[in-house]
Formats: C-alpha cells, sequence, structure tokens
C-alpha cells in the first residue's frame, strides 16, 4: 500500500480498485446501529485545513471518528497558523504530536508534497490549490460504479471551469486509470491548453450540446463568478445558456446517465435546480459515499488490511 | 606588491607557458619572482564578468551581503560583478549607488559595478535620476529594474533615449506583466499537471519584441536579461539580421535544467523567468554557440532558508549562482576556452564598457584572470557554499571544473581554491 495520496496519480488500478472496494465495506457500516469500527483506536488522524471547507473536513473527520482514530482539528484561523507559523514549523509541531495521518486542505498547489517531506506520518491530499482533490475523485469513481455498475468503459464528461479545478483534475487521472474515457467540455478560455498532460486519451469539446447524447455520465463543477472580472467569460448569464446543465439539456442525456457536482453548487448558474434535484443526481449520494471512500483510505493507508 | 608566476599555466587552452604577474599586470620579466604558483594542467582565463548579480545589501542582509556575494563570486572565477538594484532601498539614486560601489572597494574581492534602477522603487511609473547616478563615484552605465519589467511602452522608450547622453545601456527583464500575474512555473503540460499558474514564453517574447523595435526606432542599445526561451531567440535573430543594437543574456540554469523539477514542489527549482522545456533548453545552447546571445549572466538570486522552506507559491524566486556558473557553462559548452571567455568575460566587459575586464592575458594587461581545472569533478553541497544563502539547485550534481586560483589586478581572491579573504 501507499504511504501518502498527495495525487490521483499515487494510485495505479489495483490500488485504486482497492480502496473502492473497501469503501463498499465501510459502506455496509452505515446501515448498522453502531457505526464504529475498533481499527484506528489509538492512531492520531489530523485535520489541517487552511481553507474553509465545511464539507471535506466533517467528512474526514466522521471517516476517522468511525474508525475509532483521535482526531484533532487544525484550522487555520484561530491556531499559530494566523500567526505567522510557517508549514514546516506546523509540520514539526504535528510531528511532535505523533500525527499517525495528517489530513490537509491547503491553497497552494504541492503544499501536501512539501508536508510529506516533514512529517514521518501519512499525508492525504484534502484539496491543494488548483492542482489535485483525490478523495472526491475516489468518492466519485465509487458513486459511478455502485450506479453503473462498472468503470470500465465509461464514458465521462467533465464540464466547467477544468483550468482551476482540481476535482477534475484527479478524477480524469483516475478514472483514466481506471479504464473510463474523460471529455472535458467548457469554454476555451477555462480548458488547460495541454490536456495531454494529464492523460493522453483525454477529450476536449467546447460543445456541451453535441457531447451530452454520448455520456454515461455528466459531472458539472462549481463555476466561480469571479471569474469573469479575469475575463474567463463575459456574464454568469452567458456562461449558463452556453455550458449550464439544465433541463432540456439533461433530456439529451441516454436514459441510464447520472448527472454529478462535488458540491458547493451555484443553482441557476452551471446547474439548474430542477436537474439538481432530479433522479438522475447523485448529489446527496455522493456525500454520503465521501465518508466510505475516506474511511476507506485511512484505513488501508494507515496499515489496515482489506 | 607580491609578484607571482603562474607554472606551465594554458592560456585559452593552449600550450603551457610560465605566466608572470606583478604590479597588477600581466608581465614577461620573470625577474624577482617570490611566490609560484603551480598551474600544471589548469587552464587561464580572463577575469569572468558577470552582468546579473543580486547582492541583497542593502537591505537583506540575512540572504547576502556585498562582501560574502563578493566571496562567492571571486571562487566562481569572477573579477567583476554587477549588482543588480532591487535592493531596499531601491538603488534608485546616487546615494545607494554609491553606497554599494563602496562596499564592493571595501570587500576587494571583486570589482562591484552597481546597475541603477530605470524607474522610482522600481514603481515603473517615474523615472529615476539616471544622470546622477551616472555622474556619481559608482560611475553607473547600465540600468534595470529587473525583478520588474519596465512594462510601459512610452517610460522605456523615454529610457532607452535618455542614457544616449551618457553612453548607458537599459537591461530589460522583459515580462509583460499582464500575462504573468500570479505566474508560478512555465505555462505548459507540467504546469497543468501540476495545477500551478502558468507563465507563458509569449509573456517574454511579447516584450522584447516590443523592445527591440523602440530601440531600433530610437536608435538605442538594449539588453536582454535573463533570455529563456525559443522563441525569444529567433525575435532576437531577426533584430541582430536587421542591425538592431541589443544584446542578449542566458542564466546558467536556463542552459542545463527544465520545468520537470517543478514536480518535486521544492522551491528551489523556482525561479523568474521560470525553467523552460528541454527544446527550449536546446536553442539557448545553440544560440549561445552562434551569438545570437552574446553573454551568460549568472543572475545569482540568493534567498533566506524561510523564502525557500515553505509552499511554492510562497517562495521567492530565484537562484544562487556564482559558484556554479563556470562548472555549468563547461559542462554545456565542452571545453572551448575561447568561447567561454568570450561569453563570460569579454562579452559582459564590452556591454558594460568596462575597462581592465576581459581583456586578453597578454603583457602589460590587467593581471584579472582565473586558473581553472577543468579534469576536476566536485558534487555540489549547499553548505559548502560562500553565500550566505544555500539555494542552489545543484545540490548532489557532480559538475565538472573547479576553480584554483583567481587574480583581482594581479592580487590573489582565491588561492589553491580558497579564498584568500
Amino acid at each position: 500500500m501507499i504511504k501518502h495520496l498527495r495525487s490521483a496519480a499515487d494510485l495505479d488500478a489495483a490500488t485504486a480498485t482497492l480502496i473502492l472496494d473497501t469503501a463498499g465495506e465501510m459502506a455496509s457500516l452505515a446501515g448498522r446501529e453502531v457505526k464504529k469500527l475498533p481499527t484506528l483506536r489509538g492512531r492520531t488522524v489530523v485535520n489541517l485545513f487552511y481553507e474553509d471547507s465545511t464539507r471535506t473536513r466533517i467528512s474526514f473527520e466522521a471517516a476517522a471518528k468511525r474508525l475509532s482514530a483521535d482526531v484533532i482539528n487544525f484550522s487555520a484561523k484561530g491556531s499559530s497558523v494566523s500567526k505567522g507559523e510557517s508549514l514546516k514549523d506546523t509540520a514539526l509541531t504535528l510531528q511532535a504530536m505523533g500525527a499517525d495521518a495528517v489530513v490537509i486542505r491547503h491553497q497552494a498547489s504541492g503544499a501536501p508534497h512539501r508536508l510529506a517531506a516533514w512529517v514521518d506520518g501519512s499525508v492525504i491530499n484534502a484539496g491543494d490549490g488548483t492542482h489535485e482533490h483525490p478523495t472526491q475523485a475516489l468518492l466519485d469513481a465509487y458513486t459511478m460504479r455502485s450506479r453503473l455498475g462498472r468503470l470500465d468503459g465509461l464514458r465521462v464528461a467533465i464540464v466547467g471551469d477544468v483550468l482551476h479545478s482540481r476535482v477534475a483534475r484527479s478524477n480524469v487521472l483516475l478514472l483514466t486509470t481506471l479504464g473510463a474515457s474523460v471529455t472535458l467540455v467548457g469554454p476555451p478560455t477555462l480548458i488547460p491548453l495541454d490536456v495531454a498532460a494529464l492523460s493522453r486519451s483525454t477529450k476536449v469539446s467546447y460543445d456541451l450540446d453535441s457531447v451530452l447524447p454520448d455520456m454515461d455520465v455528466v459531472m458539472m463543477l462549481r463555476v466561480q463568478t469571479e471569474r469573469m472580472q479575469d475575463s474567463f467569460f463575459p456574464s454568469a448569464r452567458e456562461y449558463s445558456r452556453r455550458y449550464g446543465l439544465d433541463l432540456a439539456r439533461m433530456r439529451r442525456l441516454p436514459e441510464h446517465a447520472i448527472v454529478m457536482h462535488p458540491g458547493p453548487m451555484n443553482r441557476g448558474m452551471e446547474i439548474a435546480p430542477e436537474v439538481a434535484d432530479s433522479s438522475r443526481s447523485t448529489i446527496v449520494e455522493q456525500v454520503a459515499n465521501g465518508v466510505s471512500a475516506r474511511m476507506a483510505v485511512l484505513y488501508l493507508l494507515l496499515g489496515g488490511k482489506a | 606588491m607580491t609578484a607571482y608566476v603562474l607554472k606551465g599555466v594554458s592560456v585559452l587552452g593552449a600550450s603551457p607557458v610560465d605566466l608572470v604577474v606583478r604590479d597588477g599586470v600581466i608581465s614577461s620579466d620573470k625577474s624577482g619572482v617570490s611566490e609560484v604558483v603551480d598551474a600544471d594542467g589548469l587552464v587561464a582565463l580572463p577575469g569572468l564578468v558577470d552582468l546579473h548579480t543580486h547582492l541583497r545589501e542593502p537591505g537583506r542582509e540575512d540572504a547576502e551581503t556585498v562582501e560574502t556575494g563578493s566571496r562567492a563570486a571571486a571562487l566562481g572565477g569572477y573579477t567583476a560583478v554587477f549588482a543588480m538594484a532591487n535592493t531596499s532601498p531601491v538603488a534608485d539614486t546616487a546615494g545607494v549607488v554609491e553606497q554599494v560601489w563602496r562596499l564592493g572597494r571595501e570587500a576587494g574581492l571583486v570589482d562591484v559595478q552597481p546597475i541603477g534602477a530605470v524607474t522610482v522603487g522600481l514603481a515603473g511609473k517615474q523615472m529615476a535620476e539616471l544622470g546622477a547616478m551616472a555622474s556619481s563615484a559608482a560611475g553607473v552605465r547600465i540600468f534595470s529594474d529587473d525583478g520588474h519589467c519596465v512594462a510601459d511602452p512610452r517610460l522605456m522608450r523615454r529610457a532607452l533615449e535618455y542614457v544616449k547622453a551618457f553612453d548607458g545601456i537599459i537591461a530589460q527583464h522583459a515580462e509583460e506583466p499582464r500575462l504573468t500575474e500570479g505566474a508560478q512555473m512555465h505555462e505548459g503540460e507540467v504546469s497543468t499537471r501540476l495545477g500551478l499558474t502558468g507563465w507563458p514564453a509569449v509573456a517574454e517574447e511579447a516584450i522584447i519584441a516590443r523592445d527591440v523595435l523602440l530601440a531600433e526606432h530610437v536608435g538605442s542599445r538594449l539588453h536582454v536579461c535573463h533570455v529563456s526561451t525559443a522563441g525569444s531567440v529567433e525575435v532576437l535573430r531577426q533584430a541582430k539580421a536587421r542591425g538592431v543594437r541589443v544584446t542578449a543574456e542566458v542564466t546558467p540554469h536556463h542552459l542545463l535544467l527544465t520545468d520537470e523539477l517543478a514536480a518535486s514542489y521544492d522551491p528551489v527549482f523556482k525561479v523568474n523567468p521560470p525553467l523552460r522545456t528541454a527544446s527550449d533548453v536546446a536553442a539557448l545552447r545553440e544560440a549561445l554557440i552562434e551569438g545570437v546571445i552574446d553573454i551568460v549572466a549568472t543572475d545569482h538570486a540568493p534567498h533566506a532558508v524561510q523564502d525557500k522552506e515553505c509552499e511554492w507559491a510562497y517562495a521567492r524566486p530565484g537562484m544562487v549562482g556564482l559558484e556554479t556558473a563556470l562548472s555549468v557553462v563547461l559542462s554545456v559548452l565542452g571545453e572551448r576556452w575561447d568561447l567561454i571567455a568570450e561569453r563570460m568575460s569579454r562579452a559582459p566587459a564590452r556591454i558594460a564598457g568596462l575597462a581592465g575586464h576581459g581583456t586578453d592575458l597578454a603583457p602589460g594587461s590587467p593581471a584579472n584572470l582565473t586558473l581553472v581545472d577543468p579534469s576536476a569533478h566536485r558534487v555540489v553541497d549547499p553548505g559548502e557554499l560562500a553565500s550566505r544563502s544555500r539555494n542552489t539547485p545543484y545540490a548532489g550534481t557532480t559538475l565538472p571544473g573547479r576553480i584554483v586560483a583567481t587574480f583581482l589586478r594581479g592580487e590573489p581572491t582565491v588561492l589553491d581554491g580558497k579564498a584568500v579573504k
């Protein structure tokens, strides 16, 4: 088993599949009255969050607690970090406290790589800048597999601000590793110039309507309205008209296709409320699956056996 | 003054001779020589001249001082370095450039020639008192806002014109600022993979293209700092073919390293302009050999530990380079001694109008020279650097060549590979 999960590229097909299978076993716990395993009793998991992210932090916290780990939440606000402590000094502090795993969310790409050089425990990337968010990709893959029965050969469209999206990067890497084919869709300003760097097989389209009829999965990315100020697109209205998923567009999808969103959503911008709340939408399931996927990652990285 | 004989030295790779250094000049008079330097197997080069050094004093003496930087330079075979203006306070007045110049004289290890800022506070708004800096004791001839681009085309035009009155030259840091907002590394496949904001090659090329046209229009000289892309080389090639008075430099690291190194997220590889691709490296090497790029300049940029031991995006850009420059150039060009002397000593001295440096090692010439052992190899150990900072990208790398001795006006600054003071 790998020691750190810094990038979805750390996962080969066998490891990724093992994590998804383990997540399945973890999910079966959720139906029990006592939702707790003793597996990580006595182990310490630190949630080191430099960015506000309630949903991801809570998800990791629930995952660690269901495995009986001791959880320390270290948020950048109201801590020594806001007094200007460096990442290295924070890392040395966590090291001295004996953290077995550090879950890090950070606004700088590559912060988990730096952290891994300074602590002995496992480092789990919970989102770094515009780089990656590998556990999101794992829970997305888990959700697709649960709904559609397989990943190999699936056709997945990832739609929106791919350029700035850590969710997109991790999903492209993981889905490609697991045999799915990915099409990135968005205005050309929000698609990286060198998509082949992520995966040679990834396709690009600027026309959402033409892509939808061939997809098994369409994943809508959150689009930040401040991108308008930087001239990535002219207005929320134009973005929504060209790349938003409304009911009419959803009808272009094959009957079995699902709609995903990593949240938080801009309802009415990249996704219409009727679509978000439809039976094709997996958005609430994704949240539940997030806990199972993160339990699997903690369990396996901290030395549990499958 | 002590007289030295450098026994059996090979001047620029020629057959071994005995070279006498006496009263600050090269001499043919062997009488009364008191010190013998065994130079068997060593190659003599004119003392190296660096047109692009950051000495950090005044302001960041924790990263480098004029003295520690001078020592690093001497150990790297340099006898003159040009100190960039982005200190704190900025070297934008006669007072600051004279201070740096005086500190250099006091250290006495290399000739420290201050570069003056083009604009007040490097802010790109108002021209600094270039004439006052030129007339000062420091005798400034090179002006640069390095670290920042003189982006305003009208201000750049005026600066190019204004310095003609005292045969000055503007050294441009070519970076269109709007195209590089938030930029962290070369824009390309690697930046896409790493999720780091890209610094596109066109941001450099567009400014060089504009500036060669401006220099041509007003009939001025232009020097382009740290050229890093194949496209820039093409712009320079065309401009030179048209007769534009433009010169250009490349750093050792842009001749050797590529953007793939950023994959570690270790900011020791973060530099501005950023490391580019292997095809850029190939084009820069070819341009240096051909002469489209005139010189090698280090862009020696020392940084304190805390400014590099952090997240990539928060780290300061830059690498130390004075003590490894010749070795890197040797590994890139091989033992083409005359070419190395031209690109690292004669041409930079000529561009700067610096008398007494970059001259042939003939009787009567100032004894500014360095002795290289081309057969030696060394593994770069950051802890052994004389620079106050440790941010070398070559830690653990084996590089060819070793500086054995350096002489500044006939006095040794380095002997047996060690600084004399």
